[in-house]
Protein backbone atom coordinates (compact mmCIF):
# COMPACT_ATOMS: atom_id res chain seq x y z
CA UNK A 1 0.00 0.00 0.00
CA UNK A 2 2.91 2.26 0.91
CA UNK A 3 4.75 1.61 -2.44
CA UNK A 4 1.57 1.90 -4.00
CA UNK A 5 1.52 5.82 -2.83
CA UNK A 6 5.05 6.51 -3.23
CA UNK A 7 4.70 5.38 -6.59
CA UNK A 8 1.44 7.44 -7.81
CA UNK A 9 3.12 10.01 -6.41
CA UNK A 10 6.00 9.39 -8.25
CA UNK A 11 4.25 9.24 -11.26
CA UNK A 12 2.39 12.33 -10.52
CA UNK A 13 5.73 14.27 -10.24
CA UNK A 14 7.07 12.70 -13.80
CA UNK A 15 3.76 13.90 -15.51
CA UNK A 16 4.24 17.46 -13.95
CA UNK A 17 7.74 16.97 -15.06
CA UNK A 18 6.97 15.69 -18.66
CA UNK A 19 4.52 18.80 -19.56
CA UNK A 20 7.10 21.49 -18.12
CA UNK A 21 9.66 19.71 -21.00
CA UNK A 22 7.14 19.66 -23.75
CA UNK A 23 6.40 22.97 -22.33
CA UNK A 24 10.06 24.31 -22.86
CA UNK A 25 10.64 21.88 -26.48
CA UNK A 26 7.52 24.04 -27.82
CA UNK A 27 8.99 27.27 -26.49
CA UNK A 28 12.46 26.09 -27.98
CA UNK A 29 10.99 25.63 -31.52
CA UNK A 30 8.65 28.09 -32.16
CA UNK A 31 10.92 30.96 -30.75
CA UNK A 32 12.84 31.75 -34.07
CA UNK A 33 9.27 31.42 -35.97
CA UNK A 34 7.35 33.75 -34.19
CA UNK A 35 10.43 36.47 -33.32
CA UNK A 36 11.86 36.96 -37.05
CA UNK A 37 14.48 39.76 -35.19
CA UNK A 38 18.25 38.44 -35.79
CA UNK A 39 19.15 39.73 -32.89
CA UNK A 40 17.18 38.56 -30.69
CA UNK A 41 17.65 34.98 -32.20
CA UNK A 42 21.62 35.87 -32.07
CA UNK A 43 21.05 36.86 -27.92
CA UNK A 44 19.64 33.45 -27.96
CA UNK A 45 22.27 31.43 -29.32
CA UNK A 46 25.04 32.47 -27.17
CA UNK A 47 22.46 32.07 -24.19
CA UNK A 48 22.89 28.23 -25.93
CA UNK A 49 26.90 28.67 -25.76
CA UNK A 50 26.78 29.79 -22.55
CA UNK A 51 24.77 26.61 -21.22
CA UNK A 52 26.87 23.96 -23.06
CA UNK A 53 29.91 25.83 -21.53
CA UNK A 54 28.19 26.01 -17.69
CA UNK A 55 27.19 22.27 -18.19
CA UNK A 56 31.30 21.24 -19.09
CA UNK A 57 32.57 23.04 -16.26
CA UNK A 58 29.08 21.77 -14.56
CA UNK A 59 30.35 18.45 -14.53
CA UNK A 60 33.82 19.33 -13.11
CA UNK A 61 32.71 21.78 -10.45
CA UNK A 62 28.93 20.90 -9.67
CA UNK A 63 29.57 17.22 -9.32
CA UNK A 64 32.73 16.82 -8.70
CA UNK A 65 33.63 19.88 -6.75
CA UNK A 66 36.37 20.60 -8.41
CA UNK A 67 37.63 24.48 -8.31
CA UNK A 68 38.30 24.82 -12.03
CA UNK A 69 38.79 28.86 -13.15
CA UNK A 70 40.57 27.60 -16.49
CA UNK A 71 37.76 25.91 -18.27
CA UNK A 72 37.75 28.30 -21.21
CA UNK A 73 41.52 27.18 -21.88
CA UNK A 74 40.15 23.88 -22.92
CA UNK A 75 37.09 25.81 -25.14
CA UNK A 76 40.14 27.49 -26.78
CA UNK A 77 41.67 24.24 -27.52
CA UNK A 78 38.43 23.24 -29.09
CA UNK A 79 38.28 26.22 -31.11
CA UNK A 80 41.54 26.56 -32.16
CA UNK A 81 41.50 22.68 -32.97
CA UNK A 82 38.76 23.54 -35.44
CA UNK A 83 39.86 26.96 -37.04
CA UNK A 84 43.47 25.83 -37.97
CA UNK A 85 42.64 22.42 -39.53
CA UNK A 86 39.59 23.88 -41.25
CA UNK A 87 41.55 27.08 -42.93
CA UNK A 88 44.69 25.21 -43.47
CA UNK A 89 43.44 21.98 -44.32
CA UNK A 90 39.72 22.68 -45.70
CA UNK A 91 38.48 19.84 -43.19
CA UNK A 92 34.51 20.17 -42.97
CA UNK A 93 34.06 22.02 -39.76
CA UNK A 94 30.80 19.08 -38.52
CA UNK A 95 33.95 16.54 -38.69
CA UNK A 96 36.11 18.73 -36.69
CA UNK A 97 33.36 18.67 -34.07
CA UNK A 98 34.31 15.56 -32.79
CA UNK A 99 37.96 15.72 -33.53
CA UNK A 100 37.74 19.24 -31.36
CA UNK A 101 36.02 17.68 -28.62
CA UNK A 102 38.65 14.61 -28.52
CA UNK A 103 41.91 17.21 -28.49
CA UNK A 104 40.59 19.29 -25.68
CA UNK A 105 40.31 15.74 -24.27
CA UNK A 106 43.55 14.80 -24.52
CA UNK A 107 44.91 17.75 -23.78
CA UNK A 108 43.13 17.59 -20.14
CA UNK A 109 43.99 14.74 -19.68
CA UNK A 110 47.68 15.21 -20.08
CA UNK A 111 47.30 18.87 -18.39
CA UNK A 112 45.04 17.29 -15.58
CA UNK A 113 46.91 14.23 -14.72
CA UNK A 114 49.88 15.35 -12.58
CA UNK A 115 47.68 18.02 -10.88
CA UNK A 116 44.67 15.74 -9.73
CA UNK A 117 45.68 15.49 -6.32
CA UNK A 118 45.87 18.94 -5.49
CA UNK A 119 43.07 19.70 -2.93
CA UNK A 120 40.29 22.94 -3.66
CA UNK A 121 42.13 26.12 -3.88
CA UNK A 122 45.63 25.04 -5.07
CA UNK A 123 43.93 23.45 -7.75
CA UNK A 124 41.84 26.39 -8.49
CA UNK A 125 45.76 28.07 -8.83
CA UNK A 126 46.61 25.78 -11.43
CA UNK A 127 44.14 26.20 -13.54
CA UNK A 128 43.93 29.73 -13.93
CA UNK A 129 47.97 29.14 -14.45
CA UNK A 130 46.40 26.79 -17.00
CA UNK A 131 43.78 28.93 -18.71
CA UNK A 132 46.74 31.99 -18.96
CA UNK A 133 49.10 29.89 -20.20
CA UNK A 134 46.59 28.95 -23.10
CA UNK A 135 45.67 32.06 -23.76
CA UNK A 136 49.55 33.72 -24.16
CA UNK A 137 50.49 30.67 -26.21
CA UNK A 138 47.92 31.84 -28.72
CA UNK A 139 48.61 35.52 -28.61
CA UNK A 140 52.51 34.19 -29.42
CA UNK A 141 51.79 32.62 -32.47
CA UNK A 142 53.84 29.71 -32.50
CA UNK A 143 54.67 28.31 -35.29
CA UNK A 144 52.69 30.81 -37.15
CA UNK A 145 49.51 28.65 -36.52
CA UNK A 146 47.57 30.61 -34.77
CA UNK A 147 47.88 33.91 -36.16
CA UNK A 148 48.61 36.09 -32.87
CA UNK A 149 46.51 38.66 -31.38
CA UNK A 150 44.35 38.62 -34.67
CA UNK A 151 43.69 35.27 -34.45
CA UNK A 152 42.84 32.80 -37.42
CA UNK A 153 39.89 34.16 -39.50
CA UNK A 154 37.97 32.81 -42.41
CA UNK A 155 36.32 29.27 -40.50
CA UNK A 156 33.69 27.86 -42.97
CA UNK A 157 29.80 27.28 -41.99
CA UNK A 158 29.30 23.90 -40.98
CA UNK A 159 27.80 21.89 -43.57
CA UNK A 160 25.70 18.25 -44.38
CA UNK A 161 27.59 17.35 -47.57
CA UNK A 162 25.46 19.63 -50.41
CA UNK A 163 22.16 18.89 -48.25
CA UNK A 164 22.38 21.78 -45.86
CA UNK A 165 24.34 24.86 -44.29
CA UNK A 166 23.78 26.27 -41.32
CA UNK A 167 24.52 29.25 -42.71
CA UNK A 168 21.87 31.82 -41.01
CA UNK A 169 20.72 32.77 -37.39
CA UNK A 170 17.86 30.68 -37.08
CA UNK A 171 19.83 27.45 -38.17
CA UNK A 172 22.51 28.69 -35.74
CA UNK A 173 20.14 28.65 -32.65
CA UNK A 174 18.36 25.20 -33.67
CA UNK A 175 22.26 23.65 -33.83
CA UNK A 176 23.54 24.87 -30.48
CA UNK A 177 19.98 24.02 -28.79
CA UNK A 178 19.91 20.71 -30.35
CA UNK A 179 23.42 19.72 -29.45
CA UNK A 180 22.64 21.63 -25.73
CA UNK A 181 18.98 19.00 -25.39
CA UNK A 182 21.40 15.92 -26.11
CA UNK A 183 24.14 17.09 -23.81
CA UNK A 184 21.39 17.59 -21.06
CA UNK A 185 19.78 14.36 -22.11
CA UNK A 186 23.01 12.29 -21.32
CA UNK A 187 24.19 14.02 -18.54
CA UNK A 188 21.03 13.32 -16.54
CA UNK A 189 21.73 9.99 -17.27
CA UNK A 190 25.26 10.19 -15.72
CA UNK A 191 23.69 11.70 -12.63
CA UNK A 192 21.47 8.58 -11.80
CA UNK A 193 23.95 6.64 -12.91
CA UNK A 194 26.61 4.73 -10.48
CA UNK A 195 29.27 7.16 -12.43
CA UNK A 196 27.26 11.05 -11.13
CA UNK A 197 26.81 9.24 -7.59
CA UNK A 198 30.40 8.55 -7.47
CA UNK A 199 31.27 12.19 -8.69
CA UNK A 200 28.77 13.51 -5.67
CA UNK A 201 30.29 11.08 -3.33
CA UNK A 202 34.12 12.55 -4.09
CA UNK A 203 32.47 15.91 -3.93
CA UNK A 204 30.78 15.42 -0.31
CA UNK A 205 33.80 13.38 1.59
CA UNK A 206 36.55 12.63 -0.58
CA UNK A 207 38.25 10.24 2.11
CA UNK A 208 34.64 8.65 2.59
CA UNK A 209 34.29 7.64 -0.79
CA UNK A 210 38.26 6.42 -1.13
CA UNK A 211 37.65 3.85 2.06
CA UNK A 212 33.87 2.89 0.30
CA UNK A 213 35.51 1.96 -3.01
CA UNK A 214 35.59 4.83 -5.54
CA UNK A 215 38.77 5.14 -7.24
CA UNK A 216 38.94 9.16 -6.84
CA UNK A 217 41.79 9.91 -9.31
CA UNK A 218 40.25 8.08 -12.32
CA UNK A 219 36.41 9.75 -12.00
CA UNK A 220 37.82 13.45 -11.12
CA UNK A 221 39.95 12.99 -14.26
CA UNK A 222 36.90 11.40 -16.31
CA UNK A 223 35.59 14.33 -14.89
CA UNK A 224 37.74 17.23 -16.56
CA UNK A 225 38.23 14.60 -19.59
CA UNK A 226 34.32 14.64 -20.08
CA UNK A 227 34.00 18.30 -19.28
CA UNK A 228 36.72 19.42 -21.78
CA UNK A 229 35.44 17.08 -24.35
CA UNK A 230 32.18 19.20 -23.83
CA UNK A 231 34.13 22.74 -23.98
CA UNK A 232 35.36 21.83 -27.24
CA UNK A 233 32.29 20.82 -28.71
CA UNK A 234 31.27 24.23 -27.51
CA UNK A 235 34.44 25.80 -28.78
CA UNK A 236 33.50 24.55 -32.17
CA UNK A 237 30.70 25.80 -32.84
CA UNK A 238 31.47 29.49 -31.53
CA UNK A 239 34.23 29.18 -33.87
CA UNK A 240 32.01 28.47 -36.68
CA UNK A 241 29.50 31.14 -35.94
CA UNK A 242 31.74 33.62 -35.52
CA UNK A 243 33.83 32.45 -37.86
CA UNK A 244 37.01 34.18 -36.46
CA UNK A 245 38.95 32.85 -32.84
CA UNK A 246 41.03 34.97 -30.86
CA UNK A 247 42.95 35.19 -28.01
CA UNK A 248 40.38 37.64 -25.78
CA UNK A 249 37.35 35.69 -26.41
CA UNK A 250 39.01 32.79 -24.04
CA UNK A 251 40.26 35.38 -21.11
CA UNK A 252 40.12 34.68 -17.44
CA UNK A 253 36.76 36.72 -16.77
CA UNK A 254 35.24 34.65 -19.68
CA UNK A 255 36.67 31.41 -16.90
CA UNK A 256 35.04 33.33 -14.02
CA UNK A 257 31.96 34.02 -15.71
CA UNK A 258 31.48 30.29 -16.16
CA UNK A 259 31.97 29.63 -12.63
CA UNK A 260 29.75 32.27 -11.62
CA UNK A 261 27.18 30.43 -14.29
CA UNK A 262 27.51 27.13 -12.17
CA UNK A 263 27.31 29.06 -8.89
CA UNK A 264 24.08 31.05 -9.20
CA UNK A 265 22.23 27.93 -10.71
CA UNK A 266 23.51 26.16 -7.75
CA UNK A 267 26.05 23.21 -7.74
CA UNK A 268 25.86 20.21 -9.69
CA UNK A 269 22.05 21.11 -10.74
CA UNK A 270 21.15 21.33 -14.83
CA UNK A 271 18.26 23.41 -14.93
CA UNK A 272 20.50 25.81 -12.09
CA UNK A 273 22.99 25.93 -15.23
CA UNK A 274 20.37 27.01 -17.88
CA UNK A 275 19.44 29.51 -15.19
CA UNK A 276 23.22 30.67 -14.70
CA UNK A 277 23.86 30.36 -18.57
CA UNK A 278 20.32 32.89 -18.68
CA UNK A 279 22.02 35.35 -15.93
CA UNK A 280 25.10 35.69 -17.45
CA UNK A 281 24.50 35.59 -21.49
CA UNK A 282 20.95 37.50 -21.10
CA UNK A 283 21.38 40.46 -18.52
CA UNK A 284 23.91 42.66 -20.11
CA UNK A 285 21.62 42.58 -22.94
CA UNK A 286 18.62 43.39 -21.00
CA UNK A 287 20.02 46.20 -19.53
CA UNK A 288 21.96 47.74 -22.28
CA UNK A 289 20.39 50.60 -22.19
CA UNK A 290 22.03 51.35 -18.43
CA UNK A 291 25.38 51.26 -20.81
CA UNK A 292 28.55 51.32 -18.28
CA UNK A 293 26.40 50.99 -15.13
CA UNK A 294 25.27 47.59 -16.09
CA UNK A 295 28.25 45.64 -14.80
CA UNK A 296 27.90 46.99 -11.94
CA UNK A 297 24.47 46.17 -11.21
CA UNK A 298 25.18 42.67 -12.29
CA UNK A 299 27.71 42.53 -9.66
CA UNK A 300 25.32 43.76 -6.85
CA UNK A 301 22.75 41.34 -8.37
CA UNK A 302 25.30 38.52 -7.62
CA UNK A 303 26.40 39.97 -4.06
CA UNK A 304 22.68 39.63 -3.10
CA UNK A 305 22.07 36.40 -4.11
CA UNK A 306 24.72 34.45 -2.53
CA UNK A 307 23.61 36.21 0.98
CA UNK A 308 20.19 35.45 0.25
CA UNK A 309 20.55 31.78 -1.73
CA UNK A 310 23.69 30.48 -1.42
CA UNK A 311 22.96 27.18 -2.43
CA UNK A 312 21.78 28.43 -5.87
CA UNK A 313 18.58 29.42 -7.47
CA UNK A 314 17.75 25.60 -8.20
CA UNK A 315 19.55 23.36 -6.52
CA UNK A 316 19.66 19.77 -7.69
CA UNK A 317 16.76 18.07 -5.97
CA UNK A 318 17.45 14.40 -4.63
CA UNK A 319 15.06 11.51 -3.38
CA UNK A 320 12.25 9.77 -5.41
CA UNK A 321 12.69 11.86 -8.44
CA UNK A 322 16.31 10.92 -8.74
CA UNK A 323 15.53 7.23 -8.44
CA UNK A 324 12.08 7.60 -10.59
CA UNK A 325 13.71 6.04 -13.71
CA UNK A 326 15.20 3.14 -12.61
CA UNK A 327 11.76 2.70 -10.63
CA UNK A 328 9.69 3.03 -13.15
CA UNK A 329 11.63 0.06 -15.41
CA UNK A 330 12.09 -1.99 -12.20
CA UNK A 331 8.60 -1.91 -11.60
CA UNK A 332 7.97 -2.89 -15.13
CA UNK A 333 10.17 -5.88 -15.11
CA UNK A 334 8.91 -7.71 -12.37
CA UNK A 335 5.60 -7.18 -14.01
CA UNK B 1 49.92 -16.98 -1.33
CA UNK B 2 50.41 -17.94 2.35
CA UNK B 3 48.87 -21.76 2.99
CA UNK B 4 49.56 -21.48 6.74
CA UNK B 5 47.60 -18.32 7.22
CA UNK B 6 44.47 -19.67 5.43
CA UNK B 7 44.70 -22.56 7.44
CA UNK B 8 44.60 -20.87 10.50
CA UNK B 9 41.72 -18.77 9.79
CA UNK B 10 43.70 -15.62 10.50
CA UNK B 11 41.72 -12.94 8.28
CA UNK B 12 43.98 -9.96 8.74
CA UNK B 13 47.28 -10.20 9.85
CA UNK B 14 50.14 -7.30 10.56
CA UNK B 15 53.85 -8.00 11.44
CA UNK B 16 56.17 -5.09 12.61
CA UNK B 17 53.90 -2.75 11.26
CA UNK B 18 55.38 0.72 11.94
CA UNK B 19 54.02 4.41 11.19
CA UNK B 20 55.97 7.26 11.70
CA UNK B 21 54.77 11.03 11.40
CA UNK B 22 58.24 13.36 11.31
CA UNK B 23 59.64 12.19 14.82
CA UNK B 24 56.75 10.58 16.12
CA UNK B 25 56.50 6.97 16.14
CA UNK B 26 52.84 6.83 16.53
CA UNK B 27 52.59 3.35 15.32
CA UNK B 28 55.47 0.89 16.25
CA UNK B 29 56.17 -2.50 15.41
CA UNK B 30 52.63 -3.74 15.92
CA UNK B 31 52.12 -7.36 15.60
CA UNK B 32 47.98 -8.05 15.20
CA UNK B 33 45.88 -11.43 13.89
CA UNK B 34 42.04 -11.17 13.52
CA UNK B 35 40.86 -14.61 13.60
CA UNK B 36 38.04 -15.58 11.64
CA UNK B 37 34.15 -15.00 12.52
CA UNK B 38 35.06 -13.20 15.58
CA UNK B 39 34.97 -9.83 17.79
CA UNK B 40 38.65 -8.83 18.00
CA UNK B 41 39.29 -4.97 19.87
CA UNK B 42 41.76 -2.52 19.66
CA UNK B 43 41.70 -1.18 23.16
CA UNK B 44 44.28 2.21 25.09
CA UNK B 45 44.46 5.50 25.83
CA UNK B 46 43.99 8.76 24.04
CA UNK B 47 47.29 8.87 21.27
CA UNK B 48 47.99 5.37 21.70
CA UNK B 49 47.62 4.85 17.79
CA UNK B 50 44.62 2.73 17.29
CA UNK B 51 43.27 4.66 14.77
CA UNK B 52 46.57 4.92 12.95
CA UNK B 53 46.40 1.47 12.79
CA UNK B 54 43.23 1.44 11.00
CA UNK B 55 44.34 3.95 9.06
CA UNK B 56 47.14 2.10 7.27
CA UNK B 57 44.89 -1.06 7.20
CA UNK B 58 42.63 0.78 5.18
CA UNK B 59 45.15 1.96 2.73
CA UNK B 60 44.62 5.86 3.43
CA UNK B 61 48.71 5.83 5.27
CA UNK B 62 51.02 3.95 3.84
CA UNK B 63 53.32 2.29 6.67
CA UNK B 64 56.75 3.28 6.98
CA UNK B 65 57.91 -0.77 7.96
CA UNK B 66 55.88 -3.62 8.42
CA UNK B 67 54.24 -6.27 6.56
CA UNK B 68 49.97 -6.88 6.51
CA UNK B 69 48.07 -9.43 4.95
CA UNK B 70 44.00 -10.06 4.45
CA UNK B 71 42.97 -13.90 4.03
CA UNK B 72 47.22 -14.10 3.19
CA UNK B 73 47.03 -12.23 0.70
CA UNK B 74 49.71 -9.40 0.76
CA UNK B 75 48.42 -5.42 0.93
CA UNK B 76 51.07 -3.21 1.30
CA UNK B 77 50.84 -0.58 -0.88
CA UNK B 78 47.69 -0.89 -1.98
CA UNK B 79 45.00 2.18 -2.24
CA UNK B 80 42.24 2.48 -0.73
CA UNK B 81 39.55 1.40 -3.02
CA UNK B 82 41.71 -1.41 -3.54
CA UNK B 83 41.38 -2.46 -0.05
CA UNK B 84 38.09 -1.77 -0.13
CA UNK B 85 37.06 -4.25 -3.06
CA UNK B 86 39.69 -6.81 -1.60
CA UNK B 87 36.64 -7.09 1.23
CA UNK B 88 37.84 -5.02 4.16
CA UNK B 89 35.40 -2.00 5.03
CA UNK B 90 35.32 0.49 7.31
CA UNK B 91 33.77 3.40 9.33
CA UNK B 92 35.09 6.34 10.89
CA UNK B 93 35.04 7.48 14.60
CA UNK B 94 34.24 11.44 13.72
CA UNK B 95 31.21 9.77 10.81
CA UNK B 96 32.08 10.64 7.55
CA UNK B 97 28.60 10.53 5.33
CA UNK B 98 27.62 12.28 2.57
CA UNK B 99 25.67 14.78 4.34
CA UNK B 100 24.37 16.21 0.83
CA UNK B 101 22.79 12.68 -0.20
CA UNK B 102 19.78 10.65 0.76
CA UNK B 103 20.60 7.87 2.96
CA UNK B 104 19.59 5.22 0.29
CA UNK B 105 22.65 6.89 -1.92
CA UNK B 106 24.85 6.44 0.96
CA UNK B 107 24.04 3.13 1.55
CA UNK B 108 24.45 2.93 -2.39
CA UNK B 109 27.81 3.77 -2.27
CA UNK B 110 29.09 0.13 -0.88
CA UNK B 111 28.48 -1.63 -3.99
CA UNK B 112 30.04 0.75 -5.98
CA UNK B 113 33.38 -0.99 -6.12
CA UNK B 114 31.27 -3.86 -6.65
CA UNK B 115 29.92 -2.27 -10.05
CA UNK B 116 31.27 -1.88 -13.57
CA UNK B 117 29.39 0.02 -15.87
CA UNK B 118 31.24 2.96 -17.19
CA UNK B 119 30.08 5.92 -18.77
CA UNK B 120 28.93 5.31 -22.19
CA UNK B 121 26.66 2.31 -20.62
CA UNK B 122 24.93 4.53 -18.35
CA UNK B 123 24.12 7.02 -20.86
CA UNK B 124 22.38 4.75 -23.12
CA UNK B 125 21.32 2.83 -20.36
CA UNK B 126 21.96 -0.93 -21.02
CA UNK B 127 20.12 -3.67 -19.74
CA UNK B 128 23.15 -4.74 -18.24
CA UNK B 129 23.81 -1.11 -16.44
CA UNK B 130 20.29 -1.47 -15.40
CA UNK B 131 20.28 -4.34 -14.01
CA UNK B 132 23.25 -3.28 -12.20
CA UNK B 133 21.53 -0.33 -10.99
CA UNK B 134 18.77 -2.71 -9.60
CA UNK B 135 20.88 -4.71 -7.78
CA UNK B 136 22.47 -2.01 -6.28
CA UNK B 137 19.62 -0.45 -5.16
CA UNK B 138 18.02 -3.64 -3.98
CA UNK B 139 21.13 -4.74 -1.97
CA UNK B 140 21.50 -0.93 -0.46
CA UNK B 141 17.43 -0.97 0.74
CA UNK B 142 17.95 -4.20 2.40
CA UNK B 143 21.11 -2.98 4.85
CA UNK B 144 18.35 -0.15 5.54
CA UNK B 145 16.15 -2.73 6.32
CA UNK B 146 18.48 -4.40 8.48
CA UNK B 147 19.88 -0.95 10.23
CA UNK B 148 15.50 0.19 10.33
CA UNK B 149 16.77 3.12 8.71
CA UNK B 150 14.14 1.87 5.56
CA UNK B 151 12.04 5.11 6.62
CA UNK B 152 14.51 7.32 6.07
CA UNK B 153 15.74 6.25 2.57
CA UNK B 154 14.78 9.62 0.90
CA UNK B 155 15.85 11.76 3.27
CA UNK B 156 19.28 13.51 3.45
CA UNK B 157 22.20 12.00 5.68
CA UNK B 158 22.79 15.02 7.38
CA UNK B 159 19.27 15.38 8.58
CA UNK B 160 18.62 12.02 10.48
CA UNK B 161 19.68 12.05 14.02
CA UNK B 162 22.85 11.33 15.59
CA UNK B 163 22.58 8.01 16.59
CA UNK B 164 21.02 6.78 13.44
CA UNK B 165 23.77 8.29 11.47
CA UNK B 166 26.31 6.17 12.95
CA UNK B 167 24.23 3.44 11.95
CA UNK B 168 23.93 4.54 7.81
CA UNK B 169 27.48 4.59 8.12
CA UNK B 170 27.69 0.90 9.70
CA UNK B 171 24.99 -0.27 6.78
CA UNK B 172 26.76 1.54 3.99
CA UNK B 173 30.22 -0.47 4.89
CA UNK B 174 28.46 -3.38 5.03
CA UNK B 175 26.81 -2.64 1.87
CA UNK B 176 30.28 -3.54 0.13
CA UNK B 177 29.59 -7.15 1.16
CA UNK B 178 32.59 -7.14 3.23
CA UNK B 179 34.91 -10.01 5.05
CA UNK B 180 35.81 -7.96 7.60
CA UNK B 181 34.38 -4.81 8.76
CA UNK B 182 36.32 -2.34 10.82
CA UNK B 183 34.63 -0.13 12.92
CA UNK B 184 36.40 2.45 14.58
CA UNK B 185 34.68 3.60 18.01
CA UNK B 186 31.23 2.75 16.76
CA UNK B 187 29.81 3.55 20.18
CA UNK B 188 31.10 7.29 20.90
CA UNK B 189 28.63 10.19 21.53
CA UNK B 190 25.53 7.22 21.51
CA UNK B 191 23.95 6.90 24.70
CA UNK B 192 23.27 3.90 26.98
CA UNK B 193 19.97 2.45 25.14
CA UNK B 194 21.64 2.64 21.48
CA UNK B 195 25.21 1.44 22.94
CA UNK B 196 23.01 -1.74 24.06
CA UNK B 197 21.09 -1.82 20.84
CA UNK B 198 24.65 -2.22 18.98
CA UNK B 199 25.93 -4.21 20.69
CA UNK B 200 23.25 -6.71 20.17
CA UNK B 201 23.40 -5.60 16.12
CA UNK B 202 27.28 -6.23 15.83
CA UNK B 203 26.85 -9.92 17.73
CA UNK B 204 23.54 -10.77 14.86
CA UNK B 205 26.65 -9.84 12.32
CA UNK B 206 29.18 -12.30 14.16
CA UNK B 207 26.68 -15.09 13.04
CA UNK B 208 26.10 -14.07 9.46
CA UNK B 209 29.52 -15.15 9.05
CA UNK B 210 31.45 -11.33 9.51
CA UNK B 211 34.84 -10.69 11.30
CA UNK B 212 35.20 -7.51 13.43
CA UNK B 213 37.93 -5.26 14.05
CA UNK B 214 36.90 -2.61 16.73
CA UNK B 215 38.54 0.24 18.19
CA UNK B 216 36.48 0.96 21.62
CA UNK B 217 36.95 3.52 24.34
CA UNK B 218 33.98 2.07 26.12
CA UNK B 219 35.32 -0.63 28.17
CA UNK B 220 31.31 -2.20 28.69
CA UNK B 221 31.38 -2.63 25.03
CA UNK B 222 34.25 -4.33 24.85
CA UNK B 223 34.21 -6.57 27.71
CA UNK B 224 30.64 -7.43 26.64
CA UNK B 225 31.19 -8.71 22.69
CA UNK B 226 35.29 -8.98 22.28
CA UNK B 227 36.80 -12.22 21.36
CA UNK B 228 40.01 -11.31 21.89
CA UNK B 229 41.24 -7.93 23.10
CA UNK B 230 44.60 -6.53 22.01
CA UNK B 231 45.73 -3.31 23.95
CA UNK B 232 47.99 -0.81 22.68
CA UNK B 233 50.07 2.36 24.48
CA UNK B 234 52.28 4.48 22.67
CA UNK B 235 52.15 2.80 19.65
CA UNK B 236 52.81 -1.16 20.61
CA UNK B 237 51.17 -3.87 22.43
CA UNK B 238 51.37 -4.11 25.45
CA UNK B 239 48.91 -6.67 26.12
CA UNK B 240 46.28 -9.10 24.82
CA UNK B 241 43.99 -12.12 25.20
CA UNK B 242 40.70 -12.77 26.77
CA UNK B 243 38.90 -10.21 27.72
CA UNK B 244 38.39 -10.85 31.47
CA UNK B 245 42.53 -11.51 31.23
CA UNK B 246 43.18 -8.31 30.08
CA UNK B 247 40.55 -6.44 31.98
CA UNK B 248 42.77 -8.07 35.35
CA UNK B 249 45.98 -7.54 33.76
CA UNK B 250 48.13 -5.17 35.94
CA UNK B 251 50.31 -3.58 32.54
CA UNK B 252 47.20 -2.33 30.96
CA UNK B 253 45.63 -1.24 34.21
CA UNK B 254 48.62 0.38 34.73
CA UNK B 255 48.24 2.08 30.65
CA UNK B 256 45.19 3.66 31.83
CA UNK B 257 45.52 4.60 35.16
CA UNK B 258 49.10 5.51 35.45
CA UNK B 259 51.35 3.52 38.13
CA UNK B 260 50.30 4.14 41.81
CA UNK B 261 53.16 5.66 43.14
CA UNK B 262 53.28 7.97 40.92
CA UNK B 263 49.75 9.08 42.00
CA UNK B 264 50.54 9.23 45.68
CA UNK B 265 54.01 11.42 44.63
Amino acid sequence: MKLKNENSQVNRLSRKNNWFVILLILLFLLFPLVIKNDYFIDVAFFFGIYTLLGLSLNIVLGEVGLFDLGHMGFAAIGAYTTAILNTRFGIPVLILLPISAIAAAIFAYLVCSPIIHLKGDYLCIVTIGMGEIIRLTLLNNPFGLTGGPNGVFGICFPTVGSLMTIDNCPKFYYYIWIVVGLTVFALIRLQNSRIGRAWNYIREDVIAAEALGVDVRYYKLLAFVLGAALAGVAGNIYATKLMIVSPESFSFMESCLLFCIVLIGGMGSIPGVLIGAAAISLFPELFQTFAQYRMLFFGAVMIIMMMFRPGGVWPRQRGRILLKPVLMRAEKSEI
Amino acid sequence: MDVKNIKKDIMLETKRLTKRFGGLVAVNQFDLEVLKGKISSIIGPNGAGKTTVFNVITGIYHPDDGEYYFKGERLFGLKPHQILSKGIARTFQNIRLFPNMTCLENVMAGQHARGNSGMWQSIFRTPAQLNEEKRIMKIAEDRLEQVGLSCYKHELAKNIAYGNQRMLEIARALASEPGLLILDEPSSGLNDKETEDLMGFLDKLIRDDLTILLIEHDMNVVMGISDWVTVMDEGKKIAEGKPKEVYHNPVVIEAYLGKEEEEEN
